[in-house]
């Protein structure tokens, strides 16, 4: 096995050089409390401070509307809790799509538990959310919409500011808060919230080359919001802990370093997606997952008759490609990805699902090599497979 | 999260394919719990000769096919009825919890091609 081809960067990413760079003095030598008053301490607000501002500058907003938290499924659970609850007396309905990342399509299970009423709004094929489908969805009830920026199996696009000008339309004047799950956006897709048009929107800082463990959350003034973390009065009493100082810092170089590669990133990322997607489509009983063209441009998923995800995986993985798979066996839950049954395939086929997630360091060369590996490894599971030969 | 042994039974799986004038074939599984377990048997004297099998699924239910194959050879119908998923997946050095359930039925479709070879002995 030569080196790693690591094509499974929506999963997690490599931190920057710079990235750690910039983390490295806030561990041992300024590890002051930003809360304290003291040099050292101070030093460490101020890193805290310009990671916000630097946030905020990605995001068009204030920093005072930038709230750092644990990680994307954190940032969900807030958001789509903090609404949730803060708005009860006014009303109990929320909306969501049905192929939400687990971090809010669970939210939303377990806000269902708590009596409160979720409406999954369905998808298109391709997993587009129809945003007239969220306007029908809306009732005197609804004080939430969550829909993601774009789908992390399958790379969709989801058309949010044409749903934020259907939400606001449908609001008549009142207050329906509009969150998006946007962690995999970043690096990728214009994160300015006022374009987007949302109230609320989650980052997840390893996503984009930054450290694991340190989300963001958008929060624009005014929104309603119920504290969920308890305790001292840290991120302006949103969120109680000390701050993470060196993730934190970290999240503010990553995001800055994101945007600015952003042009290049998707240069890169589209010529090779597409180079990958014109290969593994030419073989037989092979499809594209998600959109043809409002997808991420680092996203080349599919699917596979006759054969199973792991099994895919772990022939790839011997020949050193790290990939990802939407297939019941490669999750604990024993059901194949919700994402990809969300856009009508079936069940038996959503076993076979494989996901690409390309980024700045692969190659030409590392795409034409797995390109080049795929069809080997379909026809070698296929000949073992009993599917093959009764649905041919 | 496999052994060694799932490993090299996944890369080199023993026996794949069918015997078309099996005496015997039973599958186990359905797609849409991602596993299908084909086997097929050839007896001959009241012991199996030859084993084939053709699986749909993850590394433990090609691993776990492969190995049934190989234990069930030269076994006599009595024997190859006590060998259990369980027995399959000791010898292959065990399997990870989440596949003990869903991936881990080649036993039982052996059993399945076993009926099918005894229902053919009645009717011929």
């Amino acid at each position: 096995m030569g080196k790693l081809i690591y094509l499974d960067h929506a999963a997690t990413t490599p931190v920057h050089p710079k990235v750690l760079e910039a983390m490295l003095p806030y561990f041992s030598e300024r590890f002051g409390n930003p809360s304290s008053v003291y040099t050292i301490a101070q030093e460490a607000r101020q890193a805290v401070e310009a990671a916000r501002t630097q946030v905020a500058e990605v995001l068009g907003c204030t920093p005072r509307e930038v709230t750092f938290t644990s990680g994307g499924t954190e940032s969900d659970n807030i958001a789509v809790k903090a609404v949730a609850f803060a708005q009860q007396k006014l009303g109990n309905h929320i909306i969501t799509s049905t192929i939400e990342h687990h971090a809010v399509l669970e939210t939303a299970h377990a806000l269902e538990k708590m009596g409160f009423q979720v409406t999954f709004v369905p998808v298109d094929k391709y997993g587009v959310v129809n945003p007239d489908d969220v306007g029908r969805a809306i009732t005197d009830k609804t004080t939430l919409v969550s829909i993601m920026l774009a789908n992390n199996e399958v790379g969709t696009i989801e058309p949010i500011s044409d749903i934020a000008k259907v939400i606001k339309e449908r609001a008549k004047g009142r207050k329906i808060a509009f969150h998006t799950d946007a962690v995999q956006g970043a690096g990728s897709l214009d994160l300015n919230v006022d374009k987007l048009g949302v109230d609320m929107l989650s980052l997840s800082s390893h996503k984009f080359y930054g450290p694991k463990g340190v989300g963001v959350l958008y929060i624009r003034r005014g929104s309603p919001f119920q504290t969920w973390q308890h305790g001292g009065t840290q991120e302006r009493n949103r969120r109680a802990g000390t701050e993470n100082v060196p993730g934190i810092v970290g999240t503010g170089v990553a995001l800055k370093i994101a945007e600015e590669n952003r042009p290049a990133f998707v240069k890169h990322c589209t010529f090779l997606r597409d180079r990958l997607i014109a290969g593994i489509t030419k073989i037989e009983r092979a499809y594209l997952t998600g959109h043809p063209t409002q997808r991420l441009a680092n996203n080349a998923s599919f699917y596979f008759e006759f054969i199973e995800g792991e099994s895919i995986l772990l022939n790839l993985d011997f020949e050193g490609v790290a990939a990802s798979s939407g297939s019941a066996c490669t999750s604990a839950s024993l059901e194949p990805s919700h994402v990809i049954m969300g856009m009508g395939i079936p069940v038996e086929v959503a076993h076979g699902s494989i996901r690409f997630t390309l980024g700045l360091g692969n190659t030409q060369e590392e795409i034409d090599f797995v390109a080049s590996i795929i069809p080997g490894i379909v026809s070698r599971l296929r000949a073992m497979s009993p599917l093959t030969s009764e649905k041919r | 999260m496999y052994s060694d042994m799932v490993m090299d039974h996944f890369k080199n799986p023993r026996n794949i394919g069918s015997i078309t004038d099996a005496d015997g074939v039973g599958s186990e599984g359905n797609p849409v719990c991602g596993d299908i377990m084909k086997i097929y048997i050839k007896v001959k004297d009241g012991r199996i000769e030859d084993a084939k099998f053709q699986t749909f699924g993850c590394g433990a239910a090609i691993a776990t096919s492969s190995m049934v194959t190989e234990m069930v050879k030269g076994k006599t119908i009595e024997e190859a009825l006590v060998i259990s998923n369980k027995a399959v997946a000791e010898a292959l050095g065990g399997l990870p919890a989440t596949k003990m359930h869903c991936s881990n039925l080649a036993a039982d479709a052996l059993h399945r091609a076993i009926e099918d070879y005894q229902k053919k002995q009645k009717v011929g």
